[in-house]
């Protein structure tokens, strides 16, 4: 077989309609069912809730997962800004359209079909888009021919409560604990606790945001496997936001995140950029590969 | 331990007698109307009030519950409902206070202005459990639209509440919530 030929065998063909159908289905099941890690960490947090009011949220958390799964309603009414991650083999030929337009009529039906709040506005005249669009898409070109999709409808009361710094790199391990912590303890009641904490150390100011939000997608309880350093300022992090007090809705208790998910690159000799993105209990996305 | 042993139910309007008898740690079932408005339908409430205007919504003893409802599936009442975060609405709480309002209903703490207003009107801060937004519509019997139809789901709603359960945060004699339960529960090393 001569290059030409082989070349053409790896080469796939993707279309565009066959994208907006995973989209949209991709959307309505991330707002009306709920991960099974996410809901295993709530059950698990019941056992180290001391407060009788912080247990009895988290049993309605539960509760009412349960009721919206069952119910094909929306876990929470807001079911978010679309925030898409898309890892494009570069061994796939998208055909019948355009790869952006195809995602966001993905997300334009999903939100319409299944029921789900129109939450995007213009940043000046506050008036609203009407279908949920435009959706923030983050495109990466991978080996391969395969087209992952990933699904994240991200609430804006835990947004909101994000932050990116850049800290000096002498501030180091501490200053990046110290960070977090001020974060999640600012926020208090706002983001709805119990939350997971995305923390994006390294890169540029946009890359660390970036990073913050890629651990978010981290399973619930599923820690840094890589760096033996991120695995024990997970853990840190982890027992000193649960020490704040806020308590699942803020109402004091010892469950105040779910998890604390790190991820982390090398960043330029001057800079140590660090980004919170904090996550509510409905911790929404889900994947496909087509 | 079942709601209605622990709970206490109250019924809108909301009454200075009532305002005056819950304390921040009170959970509560409440029953009646109340109006859901968030940010723009806020900034709109204020500038009319600001202007003289009549307003589409009678303040008098009322309850604003900081909410936008997902779209109503065909066969139920309401969709999806639940608390936004409140302190959005501080800049222009204290002028809706001084108007009438004596209920909210959010998550999440609130301004200094906002709490001294509450003092001096004998207001009420309820907070309710975000993201528990499928088991709330189940408390709601009724959704009429009231005004901004152009907002969507940020539109003045009229809702018929049947035993929400609600939790005091601030109470009209300067108790907060949030800050006693984090005190409360906070390790100190």
């Amino acid at each position: 077989m001569d290059i030409n030929k082989q070349e053409k065998k790896r080469l796939r063909r993707i279309n565009c309609q066959r994208i907006t159908v995973a989209v949209k289905k991709l959307f309505i099941e991330a707002n009306t069912d709920l991960g099974a890690d996410v809901v295993a960490a709530l059950k698990d947090s019941l056992n180290k809730e001391e407060s009788a009011i912080g247990r009895q949220v988290i049993e309605k958390i539960i509760e009412n997962a349960d009721i919206a799964c069952l119910n094909k309603m929306p876990i929470c009414q807001d079911t978010g800004l679309a925030v898409v991650f898309v890892e494009l083999g570069q061994d796939i030929h998208i055909v019948g359209g355009d790869l952006r337009l195809a995602i966001e009529e993905g997300v334009r039906q999903a939100y319409a079909d299944g029921y789900l709040r129109k939450s995007v506005c213009d940043p000046i005249s506050r008036k609203n888009t009407q279908d949920n669009t435009p959706a923030v898409i983050h495109f990466d070109v991978v080996a391969g021919n395969r087209l992952k999709i990933i699904a994240l409808p991200k609430g804006g009361g835990s947004e909101n409560m994000s932050a990116v710094q850049m800290l000096t790199p002498s501030t180091g391990v501490e200053g990046i604990k110290k960070f977090v912590i001020e974060k999640v303890g600012q926020a208090g009641a706002n983001p709805c606790p119990p939350v997971i904490v995305g923390v994006g150390i390294g890169g540029t100011l946009e890359q660390a945001c970036i990073l913050a939000k890629l651990a978010l997608l981290r399973p619930v309880g599923k820690g840094n496997k890589t760096d033996e350093r991120l695995v024990q300022m997970e853990k840190e992090l982890y027992e000193s936001i649960n020490e704040l007090g806020i308590g699942p809705a803020g109402l004091g208790g010892r469950v105040t995140a779910l998890a604390v998910n790190i991820e982390m690159m090398p960043c330029h000799i001057a800079s140590l950029p660090v980004a919170v993105n904090i996550q509510c209990h409905v911790a929404r996305h889900k994947e496909t590969v087509l | 331990m079942s709601a209605e042993k622990t709970h206490q139910r109250i019924q809108t309007p909301l009454t200075s007698e009532v305002t005056a008898s819950l304390q921040a740690g009170d959970m509560i079932l409440l029953s009646g109307e109340v109006y859901t408005a968030r940010d723009v339908a806020h900034r709109r409430l204020y500038d009319a009030l600001e202007k003289g205007e009549k307003l589409p919504i009678d303040l008098t003893k009322a309850i604003i519950f900081y909410a936008a409802p997902s779209p109503t599936p065909p066969g139920k009442v309401i969709g999806s409902i639940g608390p936004t975060t409140s302190y959005r609405m501080d800049y222009y709480t204290p002028k809706l206070i001084e108007n009438g309002l004596r209920g909210m209903i959010g998550k999440g703490n609130r301004s200094a202005e906002v709490l001294a207003a509450i003092n001096k009107y004998g207001a009420v801060y309820f907070g309710a459990i975000g993201g528990i937004a499928a088991l709330t519509a189940q408390c709601i019997n009724k959704v009429e639209l009231i005004a901004y139809e152009d907002l969507g789901p940020e539109a003045i709603r009229k809702i018929t509440l049947e035993n929400m359960p609600l939790v005091v945060v601030n109470d009209a004699r300067g108790n907060d919530l949030y800050a006693i339960a984090r005190e409360r529960w906070c390790v100190k090393h």
